[in-house]
C-alpha cells in the first residue's frame, strides 16, 4: 500500500518534471530559431546571433603606439585620447558596433580596431593611420572665393571625362572659403578647456609655443575682423572671428560647446598636438564571402554530426538511445538559445568548440547506458537498472568532466582569442551537458518504469 | 568473461612504443612547422576573376617588392593563397595593384584621382607582425604548461585514496603515459605533413590538441575509476582486475570515441578550410587516445606490479 503511495507520487513528480523540459524545450527551441513562431506571434523575442569577424568578415587591426615622447605619466590620457580620436574617424565609416580598445602587454601600449562587415578595410587603415592633423585656416579673398563657385557651378553636371575638357577644372575641387596657413599642430604647446568669467561657458584656451606664438601673431595681424579657421582631420571644427592682432601665443576658442563638447575638442587638440606615431603591427581581414562560406560550412558540418550521433545512439541503444537522442536536440536549442541570452560572440572556433561537445556531450548518456545494461544482464528489475545505472556511473561522469573542465579554464583564462571562444563554449557545452544528460534523459527514462515496454528486454538491452 | 587485455600487452607496447619513437624521431629531424600566428608574416587570399594566372608569372609580377620567399598555393578554380614575410599596408596596397592590373586613373598636372582595380578580389588578408608572433608562442607555452600541470595535480588528487596493491602516483605516472603517446603521435604526423605538405602550426591545431589533452585523461580516468571500484568489491588477482574493467568499460570507450570522432569527421570533411586540421588533431589524437585507454594505460600498470615483484 505504501509503495504503491511513493510509486504513484514518483509518476507525479515526473509528470510535473516532463511538463517543465517540454516547455523549456519548447521556449528554446523558438528563441533560438523564430522563424516558425514568428508566423504565429510575430512579436515573439527576437535576438540575432552575434557573429564574429571571422564569420560576418571584416578586419581586425592591432596597432602599436611610440609613447617614447610622452612622459610616463601622461601614458593613458595620451592613450585615452588616440582612442578617441581613432573612434570618432572610425564612426565616419559607419560600420555597425566599431571596437576601438586601448590594451596593455607588458610595457606596450597598443590600440585594437575591429570593423566588421566594412567594405573597404584598405580605405580604413588609410584614415585611422593618419596622425590627428591641426590646422588654422585663414580665407580666401573674395576674387578667389567667387572664382572657385563659379568653376563648380560650371562642371556642376558634368562627367569624369567632360569635367577633364574645361580649363583650370582642377580649382573646382578646392574649398571656395578657406586656405592652409602655417600654423598648425605642430606649434601647439597646449589646450585647455576654461569657463569664460562673464558667462561662465566654456572656451578653449589654446598654448603655442615660441615659434608658434609668432606665426600667430602675424596671422592674426593681417587677419582682423576675417575667420580663422580652426581644422581638425580636415573638418572645421571652429569659427572664430580675430577681434585683434594676437601677441604672446595664447588664445581662446569660442563657440557653442557644452562642457563635455569643450573637454573632448581640447583633448583632441592636445592629441593633435602631441603626436602618438602609430603603426600597425598585425592586421586580420576576413572578406564578407570567405565569412558567409565558413558560416555555412560550419553549420553543414554541426548538422551532420548531430545527424550521425543520433543514428549511431538509436542503432546501439534502441529506446534508451531514441532518449537521450531527444535530450541532445534540447542541449542543443539550449545552447543556442544561450548563445543568443549571453551573448556569446559566435566565431569559428566558438561553433567548432560547440560541434565538439555534441558528441561530449552524450559520453555521460553513454556511460549510463552501459551501466544499465549491465545491471540489466544481472537480471536486475527496470527501475532499479535505471537507478543504479546513473548512481554508479556518476563519479566518472563527474571526474571526466572535470578535467575536461579544467583545461577549458585554462584555455579561457590564458590563451588568445581564437582560443578562448572554444574554450567559452566547450564550457557551456559541458555544463549543458550535465543537465541534459543526466536531469532529462533520466526523467524521461522514468516514463517508461512499469510500463509494458519495460518487459520488452531487447529494446533495453 | 572478461577479455585477457594484458595477456598480449608486449604487442602494445611494441607498437605504440614504435610509434612514439618515430614520432620523436621525425619531430626531432623535421621539427613542426610553425604557422604565421607564432613566427609573424602574411597570408593573403585572393580570387581572379577572369583567368588565374600561373604562380610563376604572379611570382615575376611581385618580384619588384623583394618579398624574399614567397609560397604561392593555388586553390579552388580561381583562388590563389599567398604566403610570405610580414609587410606593411602601403606594400599589401601595392602587391594587390600590381596583381590586379590597376591603373591609376591621374588627371592633368598628375593629380591622382583614384584607381581602378579590374580583375582580383581579396578573400583574406592575415599580416602578423613579429613581435605578436613571439608573444603569442610564450602566452602558447605557459597554457600548455598549466594544462599538463594541472592534469597531473588532478591525477594525483583523483586516485589519492587507491594505495592498494600500486601507489596513487603511479595511476598518475601511467596516465601521463598514455597522454604522452596521445599528443606525441598527433605531433610526429604534424611534423610529416609539416614537411612533405608545408602544412603549419597555428592556433586551431594548438588548441585541439589541448582539448586531446583532456579527452585523454578523461578516457584514462574512466578506466582507473573502474580499476579502483573493482579493487575494493573483488578479491582477485590485480592482473585478472584490470581485465575485468577494461573489458566492462570498453563499450563505453568506443562509444564515445565513436560519437566524438562522428563529429570531428563531420567537421574534417564539411566544416571549411580554417576547422580542417583542428578537426585532423582531434581525429588522431582521440583515436590515438581511446587506444591507448584501453592497451595501454591498464597494462602499463599491471606491468609494473609484475616488475617489482
Amino acid at each position: 500500500m505504501f509503495l504503491c503511495y511513493k510509486y504513484i507520487a514518483m509518476k507525479r513528480k515526473t509528470y510535473i518534471i516532463l511538463l517543465g523540459i517540454i516547455i523549456l524545450t519548447f521556449l528554446a527551441g523558438n528563441f533560438a530559431y523564430p522563424k516558425y513562431i514568428k508566423s504565429v506571434f510575430p512579436n515573439f523575442w527576437d535576438i540575432d546571433f552575434k557573429l564574429g569577424l571571422d564569420l560576418q568578415g571584416g578586419t581586425h587591426l592591432l596597432y602599436q603606439a611610440d609613447l617614447s615622447n610622452i612622459d610616463k605619466d601622461n601614458y593613458s590620457s595620451a592613450m585615452e585620447g588616440l582612442r578617441d580620436v581613432i573612434e570618432r574617424r572610425v564612426n565616419m565609416f559607419g560600420v555597425a558596433e566599431p571596437i576601438v580598445q586601448t590594451q596593455e602587454s607588458g610595457d606596450q601600449y597598443r590600440l585594437v580596431v575591429e570593423l566588421a562587415g566594412i567594405d573597404d578595410p584598405a580605405q580604413a587603415i588609410k584614415m585611422i593611420g593618419e596622425t590627428p592633423f591641426l590646422e588654422f585656416r585663414e580665407q580666401k579673398d573674395e576674387v578667389e572665393t567667387q572664382t572657385i563657385i563659379d568653376k563648380q557651378k560650371e562642371i556642376q553636371d558634368l562627367n569624369f571625362e567632360e569635367v577633364q575638357l574645361i580649363e583650370n577644372w582642377e580649382l573646382a575641387f578646392q574649398d571656395p572659403y578657406f586656405k592652409s596657413t602655417l600654423l598648425t599642430g605642430e606649434y601647439l604647446e597646449k589646450a585647455q578647456i576654461v569657463f569664460d568669467q562673464q558667462t561662465g561657458t566654456p572656451l578653449i584656451g589654446i598654448q603655442f609655443n615660441d615659434e608658434g606664438s609668432k606665426i600667430f601673431e602675424e596671422i592674426t595681424t593681417r587677419n582682423v575682423g576675417k575667420i580663422l579657421a580652426i581644422y581638425i582631420d580636415d573638418v572645421a571644427i571652429s569659427t572664430p572671428v580675430v577681434n585683434e592682432a594676437i601677441a604672446g601665443g595664447s588664445a581662446q576658442i569660442t563657440g557653442e560647446f557644452t562642457v563635455d563638447e569643450a573637454k573632448e575638442l581640447a583633448r583632441n587638440l592636445n592629441a593633435g598636438a602631441l603626436p602618438v606615431p602609430i603603426e600597425l603591427i598585425s592586421q586580420q581581414t576576413v572578406g564578407p564571402t570567405l565569412g558567409k562560406i565558413s558560416l555555412e560550412e560550419s553549420l553543414k558540418a554541426g548538422i551532420i554530426g548531430l545527424f550521425l550521433v543520433i543514428l549511431f545512439l538509436i542503432i546501439f541503444y534502441r529506446v534508451s538511445g531514441l532518449l537521450a537522442s531527444f535530450s541532445l536536440v534540447i542541449y542543443v536549442f539550449v545552447i543556442l538559445a544561450l548563445f543568443k541570452l549571453i551573448p556569446v560572440t559566435l566565431t569559428l572556433a566558438g561553433i567548432g568548440g560547440f560541434i565538439l561537445s555534441i558528441g561530449m556531450a552524450v559520453d555521460a548518456n553513454i556511460l549510463i547506458f552501459s551501466r544499465m545494461k549491465e545491471e540489466l544482464k544481472k537480471e536486475q528489475s527496470f527501475s532499479v537498472s535505471l537507478e543504479e545505472g546513473f548512481r554508479r556511473s556518476w563519479p566518472s561522469i563527474r571526474d571526466g568532466n572535470i578535467t575536461t573542465l579544467i583545461v577549458a579554464l585554462i584555455l579561457f583564462g590564458l590563451g588568445t582569442s581564437f582560443i578562448k571562444g572554444f574554450a567559452f563554449t566547450l564550457i557551456i557545452g559541458i555544463l549543458v551537458s550535465m543537465f541534459s544528460a543526466i536531469f532529462i534523459t533520466r526523467n524521461l527514462l522514468r516514463l517508461f518504469v512499469n510500463t509494458k515496454l519495460e518487459e520488452v528486454k531487447w529494446l533495453w538491452k | 568473461m572478461e577479455i585477457k587485455f594484458n595477456k598480449y600487452r608486449r604487442i602494445y607496447f611494441t607498437l605504440s612504443g614504435l610509434l612514439i619513437i618515430g614520432s620523436i624521431i621525425v619531430l626531432l629531424i623535421y621539427g613542426l612547422k610553425p604557422g604565421i600566428d607564432f613566427t609573424g608574416g602574411t597570408i593573403m587570399e585572393l580570387e581572379y576573376v577572369g583567368e588565374r594566372p600561373s604562380s610563376q608569372s604572379i611570382l615575376s609580377e611581385i618580384e619588384e617588392f623583394g618579398l624574399g620567399d614567397v609560397v604561392i598555393q593555388q586553390t579552388g578554380e580561381k583562388g590563389v593563397i599567398l604566403r610570405m614575410k610580414n609587410i606593411n599596408e602601403d606594400v599589401h596596397q601595392q602587391i594587390l595593384d600590381k596583381l590586379s592590373g590597376a591603373e591609376d586613373i591621374e588627371a592633368e598636372g598628375g593629380m591622382m584621382i583614384g584607381i581602378v582595380k579590374t580583375d582580383i578580389n581579396e578573400i583574406r588578408f592575415e599580416s602578423i607582425g613579429p613581435v605578436i608572433g613571439d608573444e603569442l608562442k610564450s602566452k602558447t607555452k605557459i597554457v600548455i604548461l598549466m594544462a599538463l600541470l594541472s592534469m597531473i595535480v588532478y591525477i594525483a588528487l583523483a586516485f589519492r585514496r587507491i594505495q592498494r596493491p600500486l601507489r596513487s602516483w603511479q595511476y598518475g605516472v601511467a596516465s601521463v603515459l598514455a597522454l604522452s603517446h596521445d599528443i606525441l603521435i598527433p605531433l610526429g604526423i604534424f611534423a610529416v605533413l609539416g614537411k612533405f605538405y608545408g602544412i603549419e602550426i597555428s592556433i586551431p591545431i594548438i588548441t585541439a590538441l589541448l582539448a586531446v589533452l583532456g579527452y585523454s585523461i578523461n578516457n584514462t580516468v574512466v578506466v582507473f575509476d573502474r580499476i579502483r571500484e573493482n579493487l575494493l568489491r573483488r578479491g582477485e588477482e590485480f592482473e585478472k582486475i584490470v581485465d575485468i574493467s577494461l573489458t566492462e568499460t570498453l563499450s563505453r570507450q568506443i562509444n564515445t570515441s565513436l560519437t566524438t570522432l562522428f563529429v570531428a569527421g563531420a567537421i574534417f570533411f564539411f566544416g571549411g578550410e580554417t576547422l580542417k586540421y583542428f578537426a585532423l588533431v582531434l581525429l588522431l589524437g582521440i583515436g590515438a587516445g581511446t587506444y591507448s585507454s584501453i592497451f595501454l594505460a591498464g597494462p602499463i600498470l599491471v606491468f609494473w606490479r609484475k616488475f617489482k615483484k
